[in-house]
């Protein structure tokens, strides 16, 4: 019974360790004050916090975070939201999931794909960049290059229509009007 | 007061069709009668649509609840400004006060337009009456602002607090006059395509309006992101939410359309493309207002779904089948009178620059679109968020910054080698020593670092031009450097402005390539308790927290949490990042909480301190600490792109008599033209 009533001591005094101790490192306090007043009106103060693990700002967890969305349907990752949108309920449970699925050893990738299996492929901040996505990643500079490309060809084409029949035919009076040069030539600034 | 606002829309309806129909006949039939009462139009539809406005104003600030839009926007103890604001805060009113600056844009293009131009005036009459048509008849028929309730309830639901910020007063305005205006290049447009006079006299008409629409646009999104940053609280300013890309689309077209409109003066080339790049832009404003109103798109900005998103829908295809077929048939009168020479030439620049503009534009506009596409064609949902917007507008931003720097320093037509050398070797030079010191320094972010690199380029390459001119001129004239410098920028305002234009925009990407170096922690600190934090520029923060006081102020319960921040020995201050609980008069909470966050604005960086809550309603507060690197530059750079775009259009640098001659000659030959292909010939 003693030693039973040690080991659960023991037990609690690792998991008060666990608790405080990241955060304090975290945060280097200078000094600490345990006498903490209440506020005067605290449901004025916005939702309830809980102190600050060292899991808020794990570059790990917070990288994980700003793949994904969060499911309140305000557009933003999980980690902007629940550090900027107060107010939500769905950033702090999704915040908790992923710390739940880092602490069982899982992989960045492998967290984000047992989101994907449970919330389906919109809880991705951007498309995985396979299949039908790849056309919405390809095209716009795709488009570019090929509209580039195209230019090119047409310069090179025009100027050797200018070397060839432009200039040449305008000087031998070839063209029967002023316009018919312009027509022809399109180099030809007829008009001046 | 309801039923004279509603009185006056009806009247504006039946004036707008009536100006819509006149406009055309007159014109086409040449009746002198019909197209001096199409102008006319324009004034009648300013002074009805004014009496509409000021009725909702007047029930605004009467605080009448018995107006189903004054309840639904305001409370009575709302401060006045944000009460006048809430006139566009709700989506009935924004499309009033978006009719009511059309028609102000509308009788100003009438009125300052010279009488030069008088042949297409009934016509740009007749195009803005239509869109004033469509604008009215939304209000009339989908979007209300005069309904009433059937019973007066005490107090209004208030305004949204993220609206009640004086960014919020500013910005909608700024971006409503950015959209609408364009509507005045894009009526001059249409006009030019009917009256198939379409030399470069319409271009000439359009000048300062073109300017005028892109530094609206332009403010109006710098102001957007100033709200998004000081207000939202999540430290950043844009996050290519689709209302966002919405105002970015016109930008990008209306920025290219002012690149291009220079070779057509010059060279006369690019004609059609032009008229494409304006149509282009109307429709883009008219489409990035069905994405607000119609929430097909999920969006922060997005107002309630409503049948709005309907009649934008019928005006857009309406408006698109419309425009092809007169741009199809009109095709024809728009012939380059010359062709690009080289590829290392001033106009290839402008090309390349316009290719990139509108390639930019294609991409957010297919990002924006993807969701749905991906869902039309896999039947499943995608997100495309800011990573996929940044892989793939990032590099094309940059291609375009580093355009920005070449094309004004090429030769027209051809560029000789040692043009390019003279031009090139200093910036080149400059730039790559920028480069090497930054990575020295270690800076190790490759976008970041182009960014920088292709900036500074940019500087030398417009400072070059300034020195190059300022001695020229000193030279010649024997004047002073100053006064060198007042008549180089005076008698070249077009030119110079545009490179102050170039100047901000190198500010702005300098300002984006600082977001690469942001730090951010959260902490949870006890009264006395401080968190240190060291930044990109190596600066150690140290935050104390003092304390969290609760007061009221005007219509609103604050919570303030103030940190004492010094950065290394040097003491910076209390910074004061606050909750507040908005109320209505009867101290009813009208919204949740909204968080104003503590922003510290320097050369270097922000510190942006946002204060999350309380722990379990105690005195020890969370914080969330920001310290965002050269956020302030964007602000500035906005600044100086203003600067810049008021030189360019300050009265005085009209079409000169030579090139008037030359719009005539172009016109001349396409009559020519005509005429011998009447003859057969």
């Amino acid at each position: 019974m003693g030693g039973s009533d040690a080991l659960g001591r023991l037990g609690l005094l690792t998991l008060w360790l666990c608790a405080v101790f990241p955060a304090a490192a975290i945060q280097e306090p200078s000094q600490r004050d345990s006498a903490v007043g209440l506020l005067p009106s605290p449901s004025m103060a916005g939702q309830p916090r809980r102190p600050i693990t060292d899991y808020e700002n794990d570059p790990f967890v917070v990288g994980i975070e700003e793949q994904l969305r969060c499911t309140c349907g305000c557009n933003l990752d999980v980690y902007t939201c629940r550090t900027t949108d107060f107010t939500c309920q769905t950033s702090p449970a999704l915040h908790r999931q992923v710390i739940s699925l880092v602490e069982q050893g899982k992989t960045a990738q492998e967290v984000i794909d047992e989101f994907v299996a449970q919330y389906g492929e919109l809880v991705l901040m951007a498309p995985r960049k396979e299949g039908f996505n790849l056309v919405g990643y390809a095209l716009p500079g795709m488009a570019i290059a090929i509209v580039g490309a195209w230019i090119v060809d047409y310069v090179r084409n025009a100027r050797r229509g200018i070397r060839g029949v432009g200039c040449a035919s305008a000087r031998a009076g070839a063209f029967g009007s002023p316009s018919r040069c312009f027509r022809q030539s399109r180099v030809c600034v007829v008009a001046r | 007061m309801t039923i004279l606002g509603q009185l006056a829309l009806w009247l504006a309806l039946l004036v707008a069709v009536w100006g819509s129909v006149v406009g055309i006949i007159g014109g086409v039939q040449g009746r002198a009668e019909l197209m001096q009462s199409a102008r006319r139009t324009a004034y009648a539809l300013l002074g009805i649509i004014s009496v509409a406005s000021a009725c909702l104003l007047v029930a605004l600030l009467r605080h009448d609840f018995n107006v189903q839009y004054v309840w639904s926007y305001t409370s009575s103890n709302l401060p006045t400004p944000y009460v006048i604001s809430a006139f566009y805060g709700g989506q009935s009113g924004s499309l009033l006060f978006w009719a009511l600056i059309l028609a102000i844009f509308a009788a100003a293009a009438q009125w300052l337009t010279p009488k030069r131009y008088d042949y297409l005036m009934p016509y740009v009459a007749a195009v803005t009456s239509m869109v004033t048509l469509f604008f009215v008849a939304v209000v009339l028929f989908a979007s209300n602002p005069f309904e009433r309730l059937p019973f007066t309830p005490p107090d209004g639901n208030g305004l949204n607090p993220q609206l009640q910020n004086p960014g919020m007063v500013i910005h909608p305005p700024m971006l409503y006059l950015g959209y609408v205006s364009i509507t005045v290049p894009f009526a001059f447009a249409v006009a030019a395509l009917i009256t198939r006079r379409l030399d470069t006299g319409w271009l000439h008409a359009i000048r300062r309006w073109t300017i005028v629409s892109w530094v609206f646009l332009s403010i109006g999104i710098t102001l957007g992101m100033w709200w998004a940053y000081v207000e939202l609280g999540w430290g950043g300013y844009w996050a290519w939410d689709p209302v966002e890309n919405a105002s970015f689309l016109p930008w990008l077209t209306m920025t290219a359309f002012l690149h291009s409109v220079m070779i057509q003066e010059k060279r006369g080339m690019l004609k059609k493309w032009n008229m494409i790049l304006i149509v282009m832009s109307f429709m883009l404003a008219i489409f990035g207002t069905f994405i607000t109103r119609s929430g097909i798109i999920s969006s922060v900005h997005s107002f309630a779904q409503s049948s709005v998103g309907y009649f934008f829908l019928v005006f857009l295809i309406v408006s698109a089948v419309a425009l092809t077929w007169l741009l199809w048939t009109r095709f024809p009168y728009l012939t380059a009178e010359s062709q690009l020479e080289s590829m290392v030439s001033r106009e290839a620049s402008f090309l390349f620059n316009n290719l990139l503009l509108v390639g930019m534009s294609f991409s957010v506009l297919w990002g924006t679109m993807f969701p749905i596409l991906s869902e039309l064609v896999r039947g499943t949902q995608v997100t495309v968020g800011p990573p996929f917007f940044n892989q793939v507008n990032i590099p094309i931003g940059l291609a375009l910054l580093a355009l920005t720097g070449i094309g004004p320093l090429i030769a027209w037509r051809k560029a000789s080698p040692r043009n390019l050398k003279r031009q090139f070797a200093s910036p080149v030079v400059l730039a790559l020593v920028v480069g090497a010191a930054l990575y020295a320094f270690g800076l190790r972010d490759f976008y970041a670092g182009v960014a920088f690199v292709l900036g500074a380029f940019v500087l030398v390459t417009v400072a070059q031009e300034f020195v190059r001119g300022v001695g020229a001129r000193h030279r010649l004239h024997g004047e002073n450097y100053a006064l060198a410098f007042a008549r180089l920028v005076g008698r070249n305002r077009r030119r110079y402005g545009g490179y102050i234009v170039h100047i901000g925009v190198v500010i702005y990407f300098v300002g984006f390539a600082g977001a690469a170096f942001k730090k951010e922690m959260e902490a949870s600190l006890k009264p006395g308790e401080s968190v240190t934090m060291r930044s990109a520029f190596g600066y150690e923060y140290i935050f104390t927290h003092v304390g969290i006081s609760q007061y009221e102020q005007l219509n609103r319960f604050v919570s303030a949490a103030s940190v004492d921040v010094s950065r290394g020995d040097e003491r910076l201050g209390v910074m004061t990042s606050e909750k507040r609980q908005y109320w209505d008069s009867f101290r009813q909470p009208t919204f949740q909480p909204a968080t104003e966050a503590a922003i510290r604005s320097g050369l270097r960086e922000d510190v942006y301190i946002v204060f999350a809550g309380s722990v379990d309603g105690t005195e020890e507060a969370v914080y969330r600490f920001t310290l965002n690197p050269l956020v302030w530059w964007i602000w500035y750079g906005g600044v100086v792109l203003v600067i810049g775009a008021v030189v360019t259009m300050w009265p005085g640098g009209g079409p000169t008599r030579a090139s008037l001659r030359r719009a005539m000659v172009g016109y001349q030959v396409k009559l020519v033209d005509e005429a011998v292909a009447a003859d057969g010939g």
